[in-house]
């Protein structure tokens, strides 16, 4: 907290308005793709901006600001754990997505979950046991 | 806190920056969370609306130089990932009955 006369306060400063603003736009950015994108998938890719990129813009101007060096590990540790919690909710929630026919398979470029989850299908159904049913109940629903 | 003198103006420039933009975004998450056709879209949403407040909490950590709010921030992210996969869970249990509500 004892800023040199050399402008090195006035650069900082500026450094961290930059990563401020471009922190807070990166939610922006993840509100605009909610509203414009079409189905889950896309909406997805959008959402992960502030979560993973936004949040490490910020707390790298936390850091700036803060001046010490014994902030940068907490700061580090804050944005591990945000990076280890997200990509596992967000394979829940595309799982979840996928299972419900959430999505556009025409938007997709190559679907690797579907030969699974047929053969997943067709497992149960040869088992002959009640979720089959269901199964192909939903299956036959969908066109 | 010994700031030099120019400080204040671009304080106060951040702050309404952010703060602008930050609404924005915080309307577009809750009107994606209202008119939003599925409930994985909602949760979705809600996400992003926690990002952003997180994103609000860092940004006035940032300008005002100090730590209080950090693990507020955790336990922020820890709600949002305890939330989501328990409803994508909750979905994926129910799947074909409750596909659009």
């Amino acid at each position: 907290m004892t800023p040199d006369a050399t402008g090195m306060d006035a650069v900082i400063d500026a450094v961290t308005a930059v990563l401020l603003i471009v922190g807070a736009l990166m939610s922006l950015g993840a509100a605009i793709g909610l509203l414009r994108f079409p189905d889950l998938m896309s909406r997805m890719h959008a959402a992960t901006k502030p979560q993973v990129l936004g949040l490490f813009l910020v707390l790298a101007a936390i850091g700036l600001q803060m001046r010490e060096l014994w902030v940068w590990p907490v700061l580090l540790v804050a944005w591990i754990f945000q990076l280890l919690t997200v990509p596992v909710s967000a394979h829940m929630v595309g799982r979840a997505g996928y299972r419900t026919k959430h999505l556009h398979p025409e938007l997709l470029s190559a679907d690797e979950l579907e030969a699974v989850v047929l053969r997943a299908a067709g497992e149960q159904a040869s088992a002959g046991e009640e979720p089959a049913e269901e199964k192909d109940e939903e299956a036959g629903k969908q066109p | 806190m010994a700031c030099n003198e120019g400080s204040p103006i671009v304080k106060d420039l951040v702050l309404i920056v952010t703060a602008v933009i930050l609404s924005l975004a915080a309307a577009g998450a809750i009107y994606r969370i209202a008119v939003g056709p599925s409930l994985l879209d909602r949760v979705l949403a809600s996400d992003v609306l926690l990002a952003i407040l997180g994103a609000a909490l860092a940004i006035d950590m940032a300008v005002n130089r100090h730590l209080n709010n950090l693990v507020l921030l955790v336990a922020l992210s820890l709600i949002g990932f305890i939330g989501s996969v328990t409803v994508a869970r909750f979905v994926a249990d129910r799947r074909g009955q409750v596909n659009d509500s």
